[in-house]
C-alpha cells in the first residue's frame, strides 16, 4: 500500500486513484471503502465509480466540476474515510453442483492434483473468495484466494460455448462465468443463479468487495433452485464475514 | 405511429446514445455513440433532447421507406443521402412524406453519419440507455445490429410546435481529414516509459490498421518503449484511452471498450478530439500532440456553450403551433411541391 495515495489523470474527464501497487485483500479493501466513501458524498459531477484491484477508475462531466476542484473534494474524502469504520464485508452464498454434466472436468483437476473428487469439492467449498473487482464481460468477478492445492492449467483449446453459471478453474484462479460465453477454464460445477440480468437493478449479483462462498448441492437442489430463480422466487443467501475468516 | 422500414441496413447500423453511465462498475461496456458531436447536431436539427437514441451508419449508409411523415437530420460522415432519388443536404431538418425513400451511398468524408427523426426511436431503455451494444446482445433493436426488414417505430413528438427548416451553421459543422492530430493528456501510466518512448509517441506518426471497430483501434507506427513492462494491474479504462501492449504499438480504447484492462496506458484523447478520431477510416494517419487538462476543460466547456446557444437560438425562432401537420403535394407551373400546413396558435 502507497502511503499516500496516487491521484493520476485519466483524460480530461477520469481520475484514477491508486492505492497501492500489488493484489492484496488490505488493499482492496481500502478501495473498497474509498468507493464507498465518494458513492456517499456522491461529489457535484461524479458520474461513474469503477473500483478494480488497487484502485479506483472516476470518471467525472468537466463542465460541472473541474480537475482541480474534484482532486481537492476526492483528497478530502480520503481524509475523513480514515476515520470511519467499515461494515464487515458481505458473503454471497453460491449454491454450486460439482461434478457430473455440470463438472466435466472435475475428475481431471482431481487427477492433475493427485486428489479424489470429493477433496477437490471440499478444498474448493470451503474458503471464501473475495470479489477483487467485476469486468472482461458483465458481470464477471475476479476471485482471489483459491488454495493452490486445486490449481489446474487452462484447456489448451478454449470451449466455444460455457454455460452461464459455469464454475471453473484456471492456473491459481477460481471463477464464474456470469452468462454463456467462449472460455478455456477448466469446469468444475455449475450454479442456477443468474448473474446477469440486464432488467434489473443493478444488473448483477455481485459487488467488488464482497465475498462469495460455494455451498455444495446435489442434482436435485440445483433443479429446485433453478426453477426458483426463473420463477423469481428465490432470495439468495448472504452472510457477513467474520473476522479471522480473511484467508492468508 | 410513424415508423421507418429498412430496405437496406448498410454496413453496420446500430441505435445508439450517450451510451450506459453508472454500469462500469458491474462490467458493462458503455458503449453509445462514436461520435458524440455529431449525434448532438443531429437531435438539434430535429428539436429533441440532445442525448436522444440515433441510427449511427459505417462506411455504407443504410436506406429506408418512411411510414408516415416525419423530420429527420443526417450529420457525420457524407453518405451522399438522396430522398425519392434526389439529393439532401446533411446538416440541416429534412422532412419527409409518407412513402419517401431515403438512401445512403459510401462515406466520401467521414466513417460514421448519424440519423436522428424527431420525437425518437420506441424503443426500452436497458440500464439508463437505448445503445446496442452488439457483444452483450444488450440494448437497440433487440441488441442487434439493423436488418433489412426491419421497422422502427418512431415516439411522436410531443409539444405541437412546428420547428421549421433548421441549418447548423457553417462554422460549427466538423471537416473531416484523413490525417489529423489528437490531443491528449499524459497518463494514467507515464512512468512506465522510457524517456524515448515517450518522444517516439509525441513525434511519430500513427496508421490507422483495418483492425478498427466500435470496442478499439489498432494503430501502426514505430515502436513505443516500455521502461518497466506492459502489463499493469488491471485498472479501469476511460473512452480515448491508449495502451500500448508490449508490441509497442498504440490501441485506442473507443466506444464498446471493455471496462477493465491490463495494459499501460500511455495517454487520452481529449474529448473534443474523439469525435474527429470516430471519422477515421483505415489507412487514416493520426500524430499526438499533448496538451494540459485545464485547456482541454476549457475546450469542453466552450463546445458546450456553443452547442447551448444554438439549440436556445433555434427555440426562441419556434412558433406555436395548433393541432398536426397535414401535407399536401401540389402541382404549380408544372413543378410539384409538398407543402406541410399547420394552425399557428393566436398569442
Amino acid at each position: 500500500m502507497y502511503e499516500k495515495y496516487r491521484y493520476l489523470p485519466s483524460g480530461d474527464n477520469g481520475i484514477i486513484i491508486e492505492i497501492g501497487s500489488k493484489i492484496s485483500e488490505e488493499i482492496n479493501g481500502k478501495v473498497r471503502g474509498l468507493t464507498l466513501c465518494i458513492e456517499n458524498e456522491k461529489p457535484e459531477g461524479v458520474l461513474e465509480i469503477i473500483p478494480t484491484y488497487t484502485s479506483i477508475l472516476i470518471i467525472y462531466d468537466p463542465v460541472i466540476v473541474s480537475y482541480y476542484d474534484l482532486l481537492k473534494k476526492l483528497k478530502e474524502i480520503e481524509k475523513r474515510m480514515k476515520e470511519i469504520t467499515l461494515p464487515a464485508p458481505e458473503v454471497v452464498h453460491i449454491p454450486t453442483c460439482y461434478g457430473g454434466e455440470y463438472g466435466m472436468d472435475l475428475e481431471y483437476v482431481a487427477e492433475y492434483n493427485e486428489l479424489r473428487p470429493e477433496e477437490v469439492i471440499k478444498i474448493h467449498s470451503e474458503r471464501q473468495y473475495l470479489v477483487y473487482m467485476l469486468g472482461f464481460t458483465p458481470g464477471f468477478p475476479y476471485l482471489g484466494g483459491m488454495s493452490k492445492k486445486i490449481a489446474t492449467p487452462r484447456l489448451e483449446s478454449p470451449r466455444e460455448k460455457i454455460l452461464g453459471g459455469s464454475v471453473g478453474i484456471a492456473g491459481n484462479q477460481t471463477g464464474i462465468y456470469p452468462i454463456d460465453s467462449p472460455g478455456g477454464w477448466r469446469i468444475i460445477g455449475r450454479t442456477p443463479l443468474n448473474f446477469f440480468d440486464p432488467s434489473k437493478n443493478p444488473p448483477v449479483l455481485l459487488k467488488a468487495g464482497q465475498y462469495i462462498k460455494f455451498d455444495p448441492i446435489d442434482k436435485e437442489e440445483y433443479e429446485l433452485i433453478k426453477k426458483q430463480v426463473e420463477r423469481k422466487e428465490y432470495t439468495v443467501k448472504k452472510s457477513r464475514l467474520k473476522r479471522g475468516d480473511f484467508n492468508e | 405511429m410513424s415508423s421507418l422500414k429498412i430496405i437496406n441496413s448498410g454496413l453496420l447500423t446500430t441505435i445508439q446514445d450517450y451510451g450506459r453511465v453508472g454500469y462500469g462498475q458491474y462490467g458493462v461496456p458503455a458503449a453509445g455513440v462514436m461520435d458524440r458531436l455529431a449525434m448532438q447536431l443531429a437531435n438539434i436539427l430535429v428539436d429533441n433532447d440532445r442525448y436522444e437514441a440515433v441510427l449511427e451508419m459505417t462506411m455504407m449508409g443504410l436506406s429506408f421507406k418512411a411510414d408516415g411523415n416525419m423530420a429527420i437530420a443526417i450529420t457525420g460522415a457524407d453518405m451522399f443521402p438522396t430522398v425519392n432519388g434526389k439529393k439532401v443536404n446533411l446538416y440541416e431538418t429534412i422532412y419527409l412524406n409518407n412513402g419517401d425513400i431515403l438512401e445512403c451511398s459510401y462515406a466520401q468524408s467521414g466513417c460514421r453519419a448519424y440519423l436522428a427523426v424527431a420525437g425518437g426511436f420506441d424503443l426500452p431503455k436497458v440500464m439508463g440507455s437505448k445503445s446496442t451494444y452488439l457483444r452483450g446482445k444488450i440494448g437497440g433493436l433487440n441488441g442487434n445490429k439493423i436488418q433489412k426488414g426491419d421497422i422502427l417505430k418512431i415516439n411522436p413528438k410531443n409539444g405541437k410546435e412546428y420547428f421549421g427548416i433548421r441549418k447548423i451553421p457553417e462554422d460549427m459543422i466538423p471537416r473531416y481529414k484523413n490525417e489529423i492530430t489528437a490531443r491528449v493528456i499524459l497518463g494514467p501510466e507515464v512512468d512506465y516509459f522510457t524517456k524515448n518512448g515517450m518522444e517516439t509517441f509525441l513525434s511519430s506518426e500513427y496508421v490507422l490498421t483495418d483492425q478498427c471497430d466500435r470496442m478499439g483501434y489498432r494503430l501502426e507506427g514505430p515502436r513505443i518503449e516500455h521502461e518497466k513492462g506492459s502489463d499493469i494491474i488491471s485498472n479501469g479504462i476511460n473512452f480515448g484511452a491508449i495502451q500500448i501492449p508490449g508490441h509497442g504499438c498504440p490501441i485506442i480504447m473507443m466506444a464498446d471498450r471493455q471496462t477493465t484492462g491490463g495494459y499501460t496506458k500511455i495517454a487520452n484523447v481529449i474529448t473534443v478530439d474523439l469525435p474527429f478520431l470516430a471519422q477515421l477510416k483505415p489507412g487514416d494517419r493520426v500524430k499526438f500532440e499533448k496538451i494540459d487538462i485545464e485547456e482541454a476543460q476549457n475546450l469542453i466547456k466552450k463546445q458546450e456553450k456553443n452547442l447551448l446557444n444554438l439549440i436556445n437560438d433555434f427555440k426562441t425562432s419556434l412558433i406555436n403551433t395548433v393541432g398536426t401537420m397535414r401535407n399536401f403535394k401540389i402541382n404549380v407551373n408544372g413543378k410539384k411541391y409538398n407543402l406541410s400546413v399547420q394552425e399557428i396558435k393566436e398569442s
